[in-house]
């Protein structure tokens, strides 16, 4: 990666005012909007928002046709057009023609993208922002750092500092005065200004109306006192009919500041009258730039059903650290990402789409149900593919894509290790290495891989059997995991199989854009794995667990590869991850647990392909809980541990404080075991809990319940 | 309709709102002059008041109510609201579960007055409230108004350190008061 984009990222983690304010809000912000949304059916909400942005993201010509007859109908002047710079020449002529000399903006995330405000203040105009955070941040002469909370960046004092430069005068950084001087030296521009302009949230095709939502007012003055308005209006923006903006209106305030409403909503249909009695001379600009393009790509047409509403931000374990300056343009955080790609171009977020660490929060709370990480893994895919791996990755990937020379360099490094391995870890690494153990001390490679430990279980014979996909963590490095599954399906009266043949589940090629090396292990995987007459193909391993099960055959469709589907939706139907099928076995009564047992006080972390992607979260508490184990919940359960396979060695400074704020999680509980499910997760946690010293023992689930199981029937 | 009244109060108060309910006009503007006493009208830059006449006013000697309190007017102007601090306008409908007044907001005497003063007294009709947003709009409509404006509790923003402050470029206080008689306009 690029020095400067690293840089951004060293000065961002470790500027306290930035990662404690987004820190801070981020968790008053998944109360705040859980608050807001009750008594609301997310979901429902949330999926007639895809279908009528999905429908509009279909239909974005014929909308802005029907949009554009009924605006002018009703005497509005509509531009429509797909090239930014005329939108900047248009509203240049505009006020030319009207002899404008002074402008006021409320805020619109359009006219940052086509760099609006420097072409006019280029032609001699003086442009004000009006939203308070736009304002300040205008003043600093910097970027918004976040899509709602522009100015969240900076304390009371710089604000206060960027304020007195502009009066003139030593300002206190009382948070209320500073506002009111605000609205002081803003109204005297609102009062001057000869144009408005605004952006839209929601543009009606079918009354040609837009409608603007704001808290601070600022955006009723806009639209009110200049006698011209001019709206900036991105084409997705467009609905079909009316009742559309309902389920908006529904979400964009409870998922973006958590309010009901925000202070203001106004819809604009046609001039209306100026404080002197004319008629408005309102211009509504469409503005396409690349947007079309998007909706003509499969995979990428649903980014059109985002609201901006910046939830997406607001639950990232990574933006919460980073802040919105690292991703260097208008849009931030994921969304940010995929429409920096598009409106900007590819090569732009070649840097910034690293930052996506997959832990899917965004996906569970994205009110225009787009499927952030998938498409951010995509523009990986298309990066790659545009740009090539670099060499380290082609020759990781070359080792993963030839299963009897990955598992050798496997064994071999179990050898090789030894100077540096005690107690089953791996504490310091010489040279170049050593950064990969600063924070987290790495798992010794086990002397006897599962694949050989295996061989040596002696199970009872049965005609049921399970095939079980083991992974590389298990295999390799935690073999104990694997030895605790066998034990609880045999004890439901499954026989094991493992077929030799399995190998790495292709997820870490997948993740860095090599979709074609994971097209290679999935069907490695799928010939093994279907080899066998197995009930089922059970994975201890979350990750694993997911691309068995869902990835193999997005990697397949996004490669065009779809003569392999069929077969890899016939493994999917046998693929389950190890607590859900172990408490199916318990629910039908051929596992039993020894209850009644007081056992020692643990907590679970939810790993985040086994939460969000499997939406298994109750199966291992309810398995640990009958087993007798007191499970305390620890505050934010299911945030991301910062691992994320290769990420963790890819961007360590943003892995490290991700696996601090969970550790202390974790021991704020006072449990003296943490359960999980995933040997990644489980990786990253012990490693850190080994540097940290807390004495807290990390265990798999499977581990934790597997003495715990009475014996079972005989079949 | 006590239910919605007090959906509307509880929410309306949460986002800092105060509600005031009437049973009778000549009550509401007994109250209405205590508040643009209290808040010191005057014919002073910066202390008028101005009021946007509705259904309210209908048989009030506005000249009269003029002589009681001097710095109020009738006649509605962009330089008349902004050297005002209290804005009076009539909304015609208000949704329950968020709080929210709504009103058509074309006619731009409307918009001044509530938008530019400090302080923004909206008057309106206990029956006119809806249960929710999709009720509202079933009577009002983008083809009939030309500016809707939605109004839910005074002008706010979070934009330094997210603490909540009131009162940005719009109104930092709300003041609704219902009238039971009013009847629907």
């Amino acid at each position: 990666m690029a020095t400067a984009f690293k840089e951004s990222i060293h000065t961002a983690v470790n500027n306290a005012n930035l990662t404690g304010a987004l820190g801070r809000f981020s968790e008053a912000y998944r109360v705040g909007r859980a608050k807001a949304y009750e008594g609301i059916d997310f979901e429902e909400v949330r999926g007639r928002i895809a279908e009528v942005k999905g429908y509009a993201a279909g239909h974005l010509d014929e909308l802005a046709g029907i949009f554009t007859k009924n605006a002018e109908a009703r005497g509005a002047t509509v531009f429509r057009t797909s090239d930014p710079h005329a939108v900047n020449q248009y509203i240049l002529n505009l006020a030319r023609e009207n002899g404008v000399k002074s402008v006021v903006k409320s805020k619109s995330m359009a006219s940052e993208e086509i760099h609006l405000n420097q072409r006019l203040e280029e032609a001699g105009l003086t442009v004000n922002e009006t939203d308070l955070g736009e304002w300040i941040v205008q003043l600093a002469g910097e970027r918004p750092s976040h899509m709602v909370m522009p100015a969240i960046h900076l304390t009371k004092e710089q604000v206060a500092d960027i304020f007195s430069k502009e009066v003139n005068e030593r300002l206190a950084a009382d948070i209320p005065a500073l506002v009111k001087l605000a609205r002081n030296e803003l109204r005297t521009k609102f009062l001057n200004a000869e144009m408005g302009i605004s952006g839209a949230n929601i543009a009606v095709a079918e009354t040609g109306s837009i409608v603007i939502v704001t808290n601070e007012g600022n955006a009723r003055l806009v639209t009110t006192l200049p006698k011209t308005h001019v709206a900036i209006v991105g084409v997705e923006k467009l609905v079909a009919h009316f009742t559309d903006i309902l389920p908006i209106l529904t979400a964009l305030p409870r998922s973006a500041t958590a309010q009901l409403l925000t202070s203001y909503v106004s819809i604009i249909t046609g001039p209306s009258p100026n404080p002197d009695g004319s008629l408005k001379n309102l211009h509504i600009v469409l503005m396409d730039n690349h947007r079309t393009q998007m909706a003509d790509d499969p995979m990428f047409k649903e980014a059109l059903q985002c609201i901006r509403c910046a939830s997406c931000l607001n639950v990232c374990p990574v933006f919460r650290l980073v802040g919105g300056h690292v991703f260097g343009k208008t849009y931030t955080g994921g969304i940010g990402t995929i429409l920096t790609a598009w409106f900007d171009e590819l090569t732009k977020s070649e840097e910034i789409q690293g930052l996506c660490i997959q832990c899917g929060n965004c996906v569970d709370v994205c009110p225009g149900k787009v499927p952030i990480p998938d498409m951010i893994l995509e523009l990986r895919r298309r990066l790659a593919k545009q740009q090539g791996p670099s060499l380290k990755e082609k020759a990781a990937f070359g080792i993963v894509n030839n299963r009897r020379l990955f598992h050798a360099m496997l064994r071999a490094a179990s050898t090789v290790q030894k100077p540096f391995a005690k107690d089953g870890f791996i504490r310091h690494l010489p040279m170049f290495l050593s950064d990969l153990c600063e924070f987290r001390s790495l798992p010794a490679v086990a002397e006897v891989p599962f694949r050989d430990r295996f061989l040596k279980i002696r199970q009872p014979a049965s005609k049921e059997k399970v095939a079980f996909y083991a992974g590389c963590l298990i295999d390799f490095a935690y073999p104990e995991t694997g030895e605790a599954v066998v034990k609880v399906l045999n004890k439901a009266g499954f026989q094991v199989v493992f077929p030799e043949e399995q190998t790495c589940c292709g997820a870490p090629a997948r993740f860095s854009g090599a979709y074609e090396v994971a097209a290679g292990n999935a069907t490695a995987n799928i010939d093994a794995l279907l080899k066998e007459d197995a009930a089922y193909v059970v994975s201890a391993c979350p990750t694993c667990t997911v691309a068995l099960k869902h990835d193999f055959t997005k990697t397949f469709v996004s490669l065009g590869m779809a003569e392999h589907v069929p077969r890899a939706a016939a493994l999917a139907a046998k693929v389950i991850d190890f607590s859900t099928l172990a408490k199916k076995l318990v629910d039908e009564g051929r596992l039993t647990l020894a209850e009644g047992n007081h056992l020692a006080k643990i907590t679970y972390h939810d790993s985040c392909h086994l939460k969000k992607t499997l939406k298994a979260d109750r199966a291992p508490r309810e398995l640990l809980g009958k087993a007798g184990y007191e499970v305390t919940e620890m505050f934010e359960s299911d945030m991301c541990c910062g691992m994320g396979g290769s990420y963790s060695l890819k961007l360590p400074e943003i892995s490290a404080p991700i696996l601090r704020r969970k550790l202390t999680n974790i021991k704020s509980t006072g449990a003296a075991i943490v359960a999980m499910d995933c040997p990644g997760c489980a990786m990253q946690i012990r490693g850190g809990l080994d540097k940290d010293g807390a004495p807290i023992e990390v265990r798999h689930t499977a581990e934790l319940i597997a003495d715990r199981i009475l014996p079972g029937p005989t079949r | 309709m006590p239910h919605l009244f007090d959906t509307f109060k509880t929410r309306a108060e949460a986002v800092s709102a105060e509600v005031h309910r009437f049973g009778l006009r000549g009550e509401a503007l007994d109250f209405i002059v205590d508040l643009l006493r209290a808040e010191g009208v005057a014919d002073a830059r910066g202390s008028r008041a101005v009021w946007v006449p509705g259904s309210l006013l209908d048989g009030v000697d506005r000249c009269r109510l003029r002589e009681q309190i001097p710095g109020l007017t009738f006649h509605v102007t962009q330089e008349a609201a902004e050297a005002s601090k209290v804005g009076i306008t009539q909304m015609e409908w208000a949704i329950a579960n968020t709080g929210t007044l709504v009103t058509d907001a074309a006619p731009v005497e409307r918009r001044l007055a509530s938008a530019l003063p400090v302080i923004h007294v909206a008057v309106l009709a206990t029956d006119a409230i809806e249960p929710d947003m999709p009720a509202v709009l079933t009577r009002i409509h983008p083809d009939r108004s030309g500016y809707i404006s939605m109004i839910t509790g005074p002008s706010r923003t979070a934009d330094i350190e997210r603490v909540l402050t009131i009162g940005v470029h719009g109104p930092s206080r709300l003041v609704i008061v219902f009238i039971d008689e009013l009847g629907r306009n």
